[in-house]
């Protein structure tokens, strides 16, 4: 009953979405505003109707509907209540609704609050979102139905589908095969939720764009719209991202936090031009230019978002085998096919009038120095693509499957972030327009001292990687310039206006919050470069079998196995549980239990680590294997990763700076009235 | 299809245990046990190795019965005295060349390496020819208002770039 609710609120929501293309854009062409509304109607009802279905859903999970495939395949008896609700995405089918009912909430947002400005956008905008939701619907209706049970028939395999065959019954079974371990842990309840509200929000920059590029307005008004939703999707991919590091240290038990495997690589994808477009922007914004390049980003970053979707989910680029007999691959492939097209044809209908009002002046100002910045993010993403796109080339000539593995992104990719790390440095104190060595040199050379200072320290402290080196030196700079940026600003404002320093930083900031916003994302991501660079690079493991009471060492730690139990939990996991004594430089510093969860359920075992982590490094052990009688002995893996916790750390920091960035202002006019007034601004130069 | 790709993996996997344990004691009657190989010794050399059915998972970390198994296996290959090099031929020529971390780089897999720096040479080109096509038309108007004035002390010119940079949301 409720399964056939659920998906009838589905196939109405289908066809009303079909509805509102066809009046939105019926509604332009004929400058109807009726049909517009009528569209907007149609747009606005996609959001209760959808919230109705996932609702629906979330009821079968609950009360364990086993009798729904989709139901049986993530949920069972032992779960708790609030996994039972977030196994809505735990698998496909309900990961693709929930995608959906997002986009609705975020379209509906959108027509709710932009409406009254802009109106010529709207109905392109609401045609763009409405075309996604609709192909979004079209999965899920037909091909990863998350409302299809099981069907018994009188001969041959129960089948699964919605509307019972002749002569079948339904198939009750008493449970459900569980979610998948892996997904059981707090940060994969939040992690894939924040990764689509990052991809579905930047829906809407893309479809202000196509507004843009059909209704002829070229200038930068689109990307003034969309600048905060831009951010805001920015927010929640890079969180998504962070968390997904966080979960795989956690969880996944090989002692780091990113293996470039295709999944991840999906989700960093769109985040990468995504990134470039955020930079870019301020380009066109500023001065007038790269109106095309911008297009080609945004294009991008939404082709990449579908792709990344299907990509997380389906795991069918696995082999072209898998890929050729899902008919889901297939049918995205087209879409991505056909929304790249037909974006580009419209991109080019308009590229005469996409023309830069302004020219670049210098190699040294900071739009060339954006535009560099541009060029590697775009690289890395070749790097990315092709070597997730590579084996299944290799595939489909030769026949012979190859790993593309760590080591080529590692080697690829290196050097282009260890030069975006010294474009950070060198940007933010490059001026707009005329910008010559000689004056980049005068702003440069202090923060610059500052860091080869730190140089001779890291070298004091005996390390001598060359890689090491040059990515301390760079983050150090980049720390330098940033703090430098603050400190100028802050001096300036509290001479200028008598404020006191605190105060002057506060009111500085606030002046330009996408400005200091940046500055505080960059220091973000500098403190995650340090992590990184302290997992990479100085990591190092040991495995051995001790029995109780022996030790095994690592470095300056050493861990002596203390004892093993093992139990049953209610929910439905066997527990080996060792505890072990961990000595740093011969001193007690505590205890720790690497364990390892055996789910009967899905047969699955997972192995958790007990870490001990302090802002030096983290000591992370990990049970591999056992023997009944702890006295024979146990296997540990000991991992030390220096400095790891700066990554995360780096991560609250950058999260806090793009807060800050994106913080809804309440009125930005009458402050710049008031700076053009008090005639500190030169005029316009 | 994931069983039918398994089981004759798994046989082979078995067979070659079975072959490799009859000259285990041998080896270990020769050596003693100070030249078994280390946890350690095995996992650097299944770091480097991923096994075609756990897709991107590589070896020394890998859960499943299988991928054990071949750590095992080197484990027997390392303490015959098979160098670590030797071990990998040994597994590429069993599975295939999917079993390394990336392409060997000959054949068809030169494009895993070639292409992106191609497409880095050419993004850099196009760049290039942006820049010049953005600097060629420079009109005597623009050019004078672009010269910053040179009166200016350093401090003062940097307040006015900022509060002009502030200004321009």
């Amino acid at each position: 009953m409720i399964a056939n609710l659920g998906y009838a609120a589905l196939v109405i929501t289908f066809l009303i979405s079909i509805y509102g293309v066809g009046a939105a854009v019926y509604g332009a062409r004929k400058n109807a505003p009726a049909w517009v509304e009528s569209a907007r109607n149609a747009m606005l009802l996609t959001f209760p109707l959808l919230t109705l279905s996932a609702l629906g859903l979330v009821y079968l999970l609950v009360n364990g509907h086993y009798e729904v495939e989709y139901v049986a395949s993530v949920t069972s008896n032992s779960m708790p209540l609030y996994l039972r609700v977030t196994a809505l995405w735990g698998g496909q089918a309900g990961s693709l609704l929930f995608w959906t009912w997002l986009m609705s909430v975020f379209a509906s947002a959108v027509t709710l609050r932009k409406w009254d400005r802009d109106r010529e956008f709207l109905p392109w905008v609401i045609t763009v979102s409405l075309v996604t939701l609709a192909f979004f619907l079209i999965l899920v209706i037909f091909i990863e139905n998350p409302f299809a049970r099981i069907w018994s028939v009188p001969f041959g395999q129960p089948i699964k589908a919605m509307f019972p065959p002749a002569g079948a019954e339904l198939l009750v079974q008493p449970d459900g095969r569980g979610l998948n371990p892996l997904l059981r842990h707090p940060g994969m309840i939040i992690h894939p939720p924040l990764l689509y509200l990052g991809f579905v929000s930047f829906v809407i920059p893309y479809a202000f764009a196509i507004a843009a590029l059909i209704t002829g307005r070229t200038d930068d008004r689109w990307i003034v719209i969309t600048r905060r939703w831009t951010l805001v999707a920015w927010l929640f991919l890079s969180l998504g991202l962070i968390l997904g590091g966080r979960w795989a240290y956690d969880v996944l038990g090989w002692g780091g936090y990113w293996g470039w495997d295709p999944v991840e690589i999906a989700a960093f994808m769109p985040w990468l031009t995504g990134t470039a477009f955020l930079h870019s922007v301020m380009i066109e914004e500023k001065r007038g230019m790269l109106k095309r390049w911008n297009m080609v980003l945004i294009i991008l970053t939404y082709d990449l978002v579908i792709f990344g979707t299907f990509l997380t989910r389906s795991g069918v680029l696995s082999s072209v085998h898998a890929f050729a007999q899902s008919a889901i691959g297939p049918l995205f492939f087209a879409f991505i096919g056909l929304t790249f097209i037909t974006s580009l044809a419209l991109l080019l209908n308009r590229w005469s009038e996409l023309t830069s009002e302004a020219q670049m002046t210098s190699l040294f100002s900071r739009e060339a120095l954006f535009l560099l910045n541009n060029l590697l993010f775009i690289a890395i993403l070749v790097v990315c693509f092709w070597g997730v796109i590579f084996p299944l080339i290799s595939e489909l000539v030769t026949g012979q499957k190859v790993t593309v593995g760590p080591p080529f992104y590692e080697r690829s990719t290196g050097p282009l972030f260890a030069g975006l790390l010294l474009l950070m440095g060198i940007a933010p104190l490059a001026a707009w327009r005329h910008s010559t060595a000689k004056t980049l040199g005068r702003a440069i050379w202090k923060p610059f001292i500052v860091s080869l200072l730190v140089l001779i320290l890291v070298l004091f402290r005996g390390i001598r990687q060359p890689a090491a080196l040059l990515g301390f030196w760079l983050s150090a700079f980049v720390i330098a310039v940033t703090v430098y940026e603050f400190w100028r600003g802050m001096m300036a404002r509290h001479r200028r206006s008598g404020e006191s320093y605190p105060v002057a930083l506060w009111h500085l900031a606030g002046r330009n919050r996408r400005r200091y916003g940046g500055y505080i994302i960059h220091l973000g991501v500098v403190l995650m470069a340090i992590g990184i660079i302290g997992i990479e690079i100085f990591q190092t493991e040991t495995q051995g079998t001790i029995a109780q009471g022996e030790q095994i060492s690592l470095g300056n730690y050493t861990i002596s196995y203390e004892s093993l139990s093992t139990f049953d939990t209610p929910d439905g996991r066997n527990v080996a549980r060792a505890v072990i004594s961990v000595y740093k430089g011969g001193e007690y510093v505590g205890e720790l239990y690497p364990r390892r969860d055996y789910y009967y359920e899905s047969q699955q075992p997972m192995t958790i680590p007990g870490v001990r982590s302090t802002m030096e490094d983290d000591f992370y052990v990990l049970l591999v294997d056992w023997q009944p009688v702890s006295t024979i002995g146990a296997t540990f893996k000991v991992f030390h990763n220096p400095l790891v916790n700066w990554l995360w750390l780096g991560g609250f920091v950058f999260i806090i700076g793009t807060m800050v960035a994106a913080w809804p202002d309440k009125d930005p006019e009458p402050a710049v009235k008031v700076v053009r007034s008090a005639g500190y601004a030169p005029a316009k130069a | 299809m994931m069983l039918r790709t398994i089981k004759p993996l798994l046989s082979i996997t078995l067979l070659l245990l079975a072959l490799s344990l009859i000259f285990v004691p041998a080896v270990f009657a020769q050596e003693g046990d100070p030249g078994a190989p280390t946890d350690d010794e095995v996992n650097a050399i299944a770091k480097q190795l991923y096994c075609p059915v756990c897709e991107n998972i590589p070896l020394d970390v890998c859960g499943t019965q299988a991928c054990a198994q071949w750590r095992e296996l080197i484990r027997e290959k390392l303490s015959q005295g098979w160098s670590e090099d030797q071990i990998k031929n040994y597994f590429v020529e069993q599975y295939g060349d999917r079993v390394l971390a990336a392409p060997p780089a000959r054949g068809l897999n030169w494009l895993v390496y070639i292409i992106p720096p191609l497409a880095i040479l050419l993004g850099v080109y196009i760049l290039y020819q942006a820049f010049r096509a953005m600097q060629r038309p420079t009109s005597p108007e623009t050019s004078t208002n672009d010269t910053p004035s040179p009166a200016l002390p350093p401090d003062d010119e940097y307040v006015a770039r900022l509060e002009e940079e502030l200004s321009k949301r």
